[in-house]
């Protein structure tokens, strides 16, 4: 009776560990239900030029958009926008705000129609010098952006130097002042 | 607090309300013409993950944003591209994350080696068992 209690004394502490085990991934499984990791899919294309595109005008009052817009020497900003999304009219009084510190923003509409477009701007203000209509996602695919609305840097070389990713809320302003600042120094 | 609730009704809202109006892109739901094209590109299209809904290809999902991935593969297979090259492009972009082909890199290497540790390591740990010890008594043996 004595010798097989003995044999297993020194690890009765074991008898524990499944337990543990158990309760640690209980702890790791909860954690990632109660705080999902990010699903943002940031650009790789920060640091980078942006590549060769020419969209026609999005509505008959504001030009369409090219690459060679972003070349002029100073840094402006690339709205990835859509009518059809929520967010986007949630961030309109910033994108508003900003124009009014000076701050060119050119809008790129994804997948939507001049009507639309249009109705859009009358309700929500209209704070681009131009907007270009990409209708098969190119330039969206192309800067890697992966939804809207999103917000890029772009510097007077035509170099991406920022990505926002969402709407710009209350609180980004100020980032996106301060990244649009370190803009105006090349690379 | 008022702002902070319409503003994440605004974040739930935005999926039920990402609907466009437009057409899908011209060979978002076309085949390309010639079979062996096609076949490349929808087996490229199916190693590539859908941005929108993240655990979806490309391939599988409805997502507006994947049609126009789909168009944009099959345009450039059309025009002659290598799917390798395609799926480069798209990485450059978007990071790995983009691909669902698993890449041996210098992150990746301990995925592709812990299973060779471990069948190293159980073998040599089953190796003393399968040895019968000769002072053993035979019945006490594993």
């Amino acid at each position: 009776m004595s010798a097989p209690d003995e044999k297993p004394k020194g690890r009765k502490w074991a008898i524990w560990l499944p337990l543990v085990l158990f309760g640690g991934f209980f702890v790791l499984v909860m954690n990632g239900l109660i705080r999902p990791a990010a699903r943002d899919v940031e650009s790789a294309m920060v640091g980078k030029p942006l590549p060769e595109f020419a969209l026609p005008a999005a509505t008959p009052d504001l030009p369409g958009l090219a690459t060679a817009d972003f070349k002029q020497g100073e840094p402006r900003l690339l709205n990835v926008f859509a009518s059809w999304c929520v967010p986007c009219a949630a961030e309109a009084p910033q994108l508003d705000e900003l124009r009014r510190v000076q701050v060119p923003i050119d809008g790129v509409a994804i997948r939507d129609r001049e009507q639309d477009i249009a109705r859009f701007l009358a309700r929500y203000g209209n704070p681009f010098a131009s907007i270009g209509k990409d209708d098969i996602s190119e330039v969206q695919l192309g800067i890697g952006s992966s939804g809207v609305p999103e917000t890029f840097v772009i510097d007077g070389n035509g170099i991406i130097r920022y990505q926002h990713i969402g709407p710009i809320m209350e609180g980004d302003v100020k980032t996106i002042l301060v990244e649009f600042d370190k803009a105006r120094e090349p690379l | 607090m008022t702002r902070l609730i319409a503003f994440l009704a605004l974040l739930l809202a935005a999926p039920v309300m990402a609907q466009d109006q437009l057409p899908p892109a011209p060979y978002a739901y076309r085949q390309l013409e010639d079979p062996a094209q096609e076949e490349k590109a929808q087996a490229l299209m199916e190693t590539l993950r859908c941005l929108k809904c993240q655990s979806q290809s490309i391939a599988d999902s409805d997502a507006s944003m994947a049609g126009d991935m789909r168009n944009q593969v099959r345009q450039r297979i059309k025009a002659g591209e290598e799917p390798e090259a395609i799926r480069a492009w798209l990485v450059e972009r978007y990071g790995d994350y983009v691909s669902y082909k698993p890449e041996l890199t210098t992150l990746t290497w301990p995925l592709f080696a812990a299973p060779l540790v471990l069948l190293l390591l159980a073998l040599l740990l089953l190796r003393k068992r399968f040895v019968r010890r000769p002072d053993a008594p035979a019945g006490e043996q594993a």
